[in-house]
């Protein structure tokens, strides 16, 4: 289980995480819906240790990792896998380079089972045959892709995407979420979804929470987060330009 | 405004420092349990070295030439011609062919180390390399540190055999010397200490080249236009680097000769 516990987290004078606490449950998919720039990403970052918070604690399977030296965390890391809103794709490394990276780093696994793994996965999220194409010659959906498989290569407990949706169309959309559901079928993976993407939240969740003011301001079912009597859930989900969630 | 400006650079050296020691330690880690990559490392060599090579003659055969010509005719009014192949080799053994190496080097190398590392940098790319458990400056600097210090170390080697090609073609030519009083005044006056001098200080330039490129790429901000800032300020910040260390360099290999060598 993760737990957030009282987050906070200001960049200069700008304080974008103020108090965030959360809980997510072990196989369970939880979706982080909010406005642009309300600091979801900065949140997703807290909780695999690529940020430290100013306050607060980020305790996974009881322990807190904000106070974790290196070697515990790079441990951490390797029974997670992030999923980042440019894809993150190493520019000078191939399709097959990209997914195996973590497994030609970490792991004593022959080339040639690496290159049994890469395919594996490639095929997964539907992109066989892929593997010596270079990150240039991938479209932007596809590179989601790569990056999802480089995501699962080391088949990770937990996968963070961080707006796995964004920029792409409404098919490979459906396709990314489809996607997510059969990986978590599959390998019976914790996600959270960090998206402002109503449609794929309602798609792929067990749970909604709704970050707003640096703060989860509420956080159930679908069908508990479309019933919410909380006008800032309800400006959110009906995309009303007037309420109390102001434009940034 | 003065005292931010002191107080960002003292920043920027501290961090820089660190940097540097944080590669030794990675350097030194890898060795000991046996990852250190070869392969990451020969390709950061081909890249700076190999690619490098066409400037470096280029800047090599024109040095030595001119030298030749500056030096050439006034040494033959004072009736000084035997001298001319010893003087240039040593201006260039000493100064010059590291010196300018260096320059070459961080123009065309310390740009592209800070704008690849600048640009992973925007693209969460380096992120990513956290996510899976990889140490930037493990997998980024360490090979860069060795290829940059090592390419130096051999592009000074080619500038000043190609120096020398460059000025005893005109010292032939133009001044009117033969070949064998050339070689005979370079012979006579080069001493290996005066190379070696040379090629450390190539060395030094080399390592200073590559942490400050990646260095300056860490510290990206923003988008594109961070990118070209950082690029940007790596090369001014590499040469004057490079100017304000090499006269500390010299003092020192110069007292060290002087106590050890002589």
């Amino acid at each position: 289980m993760i737990i957030v516990s009282n987050l906070h987290k200001s960049f200069g004078s700008k304080r974008v995480l103020k108090g965030v606490n959360l809980k997510i449950y072990d196989g369970e998919s939880l979706v982080i819906l909010g406005p642009s720039g309300c600091g979801k990403s900065v949140l997703l970052k807290h909780i695999i240790g690529l940020m430290k918070p100013d306050g607060g604690q980020v305790i996974i399977d009881g322990e807190d990792i904000t106070s974790f030296e290196q070697k515990k965390l790079d441990a951490l890391r390797m029974r997670m896998g992030m999923l980042f809103q440019s894809a993150a794709l190493f520019d000078s490394l191939n399709v097959e380079e990209n997914v195996a990276f973590g497994l030609r780093r970490h792991t004593n696994l022959t080339n040639r089972a690496i290159h049994h793994i890469v395919s594996e996965k490639l095929e997964m999220v539907g992109l066989p045959g892929t593997n010596y194409l270079m990150p240039s010659e991938l479209s932007g959906g596809m590179r989601k892709r790569v990056g999802l498989a480089r995501a699962i290569a080391m088949e990770p407990e937990i996968i963070l995407y961080d707006e796995p949706t964004t920029g792409l169309d409404p098919i490979m959309t459906s396709a990314i979420d489809e996607l997510h559901l059969s990986l978590k079928e599959r390998l019976g993976v914790t996600s959270i979804v960090v998206t402002h993407d109503l449609k794929s939240a309602y798609r792929v969740c067990d749970r909604i929470a709704l970050h707003f003011g640096g703060q989860i301001v509420e956080i159930g079912t679908r069908e508990e987060i479309i019933n919410s009597p909380n006008p800032v859930v309800q400006q959110f989900i009906r995309g009303e330009a007037q309420g109390p969630m102001t434009l940034l | 405004m003065f005292s931010n400006l002191v107080k960002g650079f003292v920043e920027s050296i501290g961090s820089m420092s660190i940097l540097f020691m944080q590669t030794i330690y990675w350097t030194i880690h890898n060795l000991k349990t046996g990852r250190f990559s070869v392969r990451n490392l020969l390709d950061q060599m081909s890249r700076i070295g190999v690619d490098s090579l066409l400037m470096v003659a280029i800047t090599g055969v024109s040095t030595g030439a001119v030298l030749v010509v500056q030096i050439g005719y006034q040494f033959a009014q004072m009736g000084a011609q035997s001298y001319v192949g010893g003087v240039v080799s040593l201006a260039m053994a000493r100064e010059l062919a590291p010196i300018l190496t260096a320059i070459v080097v961080a123009g065309r190398v310390g740009s592209a180390i800070a704008a690849e590392i600048g640009t992973m940098k925007i693209t969460e790319q380096i992120d990513a390399l956290e996510t899976m458990a990889t140490n930037p400056v493990d997998y980024l600097v360490v090979p860069r540190f060795w290829g940059c210090t090592i390419m130096l170390f051999m592009l000074t080697i080619f500038t000043n055999v190609v120096g020398m090609i460059g000025g005893s073609i005109v010292a032939v030519h133009q001044i009117g010397l033969t070949l064998i009083s050339f070689k005979d005044s370079v012979l006579h006056m080069l001493l290996i200490q005066d190379l070696m001098g040379g090629l450390f200080k190539a060395t030094v330039f080399g390592g200073i080249i590559a942490i400050i490129g990646c260095y300056k790429g860490f510290t990206t901000e923003g988008g594109a236009e961070g990118v070209g800032q950082s690029t940007t300020s790596a090369v001014v910040v590499s040469i004057m680097m490079i100017l304000a260390v090499n006269y500390f360099l010299t003092v020192g290999i110069n007292n060290f000769n002087t106590a050890y060598l002589q």
